[in-house]
């Protein structure tokens, strides 16, 4: 904010070793981030600009691609909803058992994802235990169908926005609903424009982080997905099947797109959260 | 501080004395990188095979590592540096990936008896206790209402001799006419509700999930499967024409020649082909080539006419790039369905 004028790399400061953290931070993120990603694309390269393209164009990576991404962009937004009424729940009130209940919300970060696909799959089978009534009383196929999938990534997806919705809850007094209420507001009123504005930044990060963790899920989906072509195939099991056949270009070319898609996603819901925080925080 | 240094001591010693040990008695390994449902076997068989070493040799001992995995990823692994001797995989496609990355000599095949191939195997239908949709063979998997579970040829290497065994058996009773197979195989895969990723994830969907009516799998799947959940309640369908499934094996001669174990490893993949081996084989369900011992193990395996791949689709390049290359008959079939 000071701008730009001033702007100096390294400007003098009493805490100490700027330097050397920076040239860690830099080091550290070349070698786990940046380099393999700069591999991913120098193999992609192999395919050149026509081959890139046919694949891009490819119907059935295309299919893939809306498979991905809706289901993930689904799974985040009622993450978003059941998330943010954990979070709430968590945070403002007292209950037994609640340690226990918050102790249960990171299982999906710790659990292998396969168990997790597994687990879902048996569950949500046409002859499972959610799965049977579903499918005897609504006609409902669970596993093995888009629904399948949404399932399985509304649970990887589920800490990522209790755990960024929660601190910022904390933060808050919880003086400023009861002012409201004091002030004559309704129940609604008070969530709508006291609580919303002030915890809408973090719902959303909370919600691009399971959008994220979404898209590039594999073992969890692969189970209960049925893996029909155009149908339930995920992005990430496209980029299976290349490799399956030795296509490592065509592999990178897929991640590639992933990676590009990803990205202008992230940064849409980046840009609109930034919006809102400039509307809401004075 | 007593305590610490006598630690020290007893630890150098210790390492002293393990480094003497390991070069008097000259212990050997070997790494085995192979496919998944060959644990078993190879279990049993390492075992026999470093008896045998040791007697030979006048006591050295050695030690084989597995590595077990899907055939197509375990081959990548090795493509990628991953240390094997032998590789022991699926089908010689995965093999010739190797050959072709420059690791071993591209004639591998013709180097061990039997298209390097020790033990074989074929495609069955596994069905429910008492065959409640009747099936007998090819014909009545493309009839409606009839569910088929097969894992997905584009991932997994036992899938594509599925369905390379249902396109011979169409071609043969069609007299040759290639449209005629790929609309059979086409109406086969619209019986398929769900394509797993590998053969094992579709022996769950089948049995666990009571998915399907009839389940594609490896003669030696089958079998295992029937001893695992028992003869009450699945049964296996032998089809009047099936494939002989033949999983290679070979040596890495540049892994070998620079860890110096191409004795070891060569001796390895010569036990295979023993009497011992291919009791071995016999026992954990695979076809033994051995005729003395398949006679004795006949009962196990009934007589079931088997086309080839290098006989009826000239190779596994071949059918590869016509069938499961990308934009090939299998994408062509699938396209179409919704």
């Amino acid at each position: 904010m000071a701008g730009a004028v001033g702007w100096q790399f390294r400007r003098p400061s009493v805490l100490p070793g700027f330097g050397v953290t920076l040239g860690i931070t830099l080091t550290w993120l070349s070698l786990i981030v940046l380099v393999p990603l700069a591999a991913l694309a120098v193999k992609a390269s192999g395919l050149g600009w026509s081959g890139f393209w046919s694949v891009a164009t490819d119907s059935r990576v295309l299919a893939a691609f809306r498979v991905s991404f809706g289901l993930s962009l689904a799974a985040a937004a009622v993450n978003a909803v059941f998330g943010l009424l954990v979070a709430w729940v968590l945070v403002r009130y007292r209950f037994p058992g609640k340690r226990l209940v918050d102790a249960l919300i990171d299982l999906p970060f710790a659990l292998p994802t396969a168990v997790a696909g597994i687990a879902l799959t048996s569950l949500y089978a046409p002859n499972g235990w959610i799965g049977a009534p579903l499918m005897e009383w609504f006609g409902l196929r669970v596993a093995f169908s888009p629904i399948g999938i949404a399932v399985a990534l509304i649970f990887v997806g589920l800490p990522f926005v209790v755990r960024t919705v929660e601190p910022v809850l904390q933060e808050m007094p919880p003086e400023e609903e009861e002012a409201a209420a004091c002030l004559g507001a309704s129940r609604i009123q008070t969530v709508w424009h006291v609580v919303l504005p002030s915890i809408f930044p973090a719902l959303m990060t909370g919600f691009a982080l399971a959008f994220a963790r979404g898209v590039g899920e594999y073992g969890s989906v692969i189970f209960i997905a049925g893996n029909m072509p155009g149908l339930t195939e995920i992005v990430p099991l496209l980029i299976v099947i290349k490799l399956e056949q030795f296509d490592y270009a065509g592999a990178a070319a897929v991640g590639v797109l992933m990676l590009l898609a990803s990205f202008a996603l992230l940064l849409v819901l980046n840009l609109l959260q930034s919006w809102m925080r400039a509307r809401h925080v004075r | 501080m007593l305590f610490r240094s006598r630690f020290l001591v007893l630890a150098a010693g210790l390492a002293v004395f393990g480094f003497a040990a390991a070069r008097a008695a000259g212990s050997d390994t070997l790494l085995n990188v192979s496919y998944d449902p060959t644990r078993e076997l190879y279990v049993e068989f390492n075992k026999s095979f470093a008896d045998e070493w040791k007697k030979a040799s006048g006591g050295n001992t050695v030690t084989v590592r597995q590595s077990h995995g899907g055939s197509g990823k375990q081959a990548r692994s090795v493509i990628d540096g991953l240390d094997a001797d032998v590789v022991t995989l699926a089908l010689a496609y995965d093999i010739d990936a190797i050959a072709d990355a420059g690791l071993l000599s591209k004639d591998w095949q013709k180097r061990l008896p039997d298209n390097s191939s020790p033990y074989t195997s074929t495609i069955v239908f596994l069905v429910r206790k008492g065959n409640p949709k009747n099936i007998k063979d090819w014909d009545d998997l493309v009839k409606p209402g009839v569910q088929v579970i097969t894992p997905n040829p584009k991932t997994s290497g036992g899938a594509r001799w599925n369905y390379l065994a249902a396109w011979a058996y169409a071609l043969e009773k069609n007299g040759g006419s290639e449209d005629k197979a790929k609309e059979f195989t086409a109406a086969l895969f619209r019986n398929v509700p769900v394509l797993d990723s590998g053969a094992r994830g579709s022996t769950i969907t089948f049995t666990q999930r009571q998915l399907g009516d009839v389940l594609l799998a490896w003669e030696n799947e089958a079998f295992l499967s029937v001893q695992e959940l028992g003869a009450d309640k699945l049964e296996i369908v032998v089809p009047s024409l099936s494939i002989l499934a033949e999983p290679p094996v070979a040596v890495v001669d540049q892994v070998v020649d620079r860890k110096g174990t191409r004795k070891l490893a060569e001796a390895y993949l010569q036990f295979l082909y023993t009497r011992e081996g291919q009791e071995i084989a016999a026992k954990n369900f695979y076809r033994p080539r051995n005729p003395e011992v398949a006679k004795a193990y006949a009962s196990r395996f009934p007589d079931v006419r088997l086309v080839t791949i290098d006989g009826a689709f000239g190779g596994w390049r071949t059918a590869q790039a016509k069938h499961f290359a990308d934009g090939g008959v299998f994408d062509q079939i699938t396209q179409g369905k919704k």
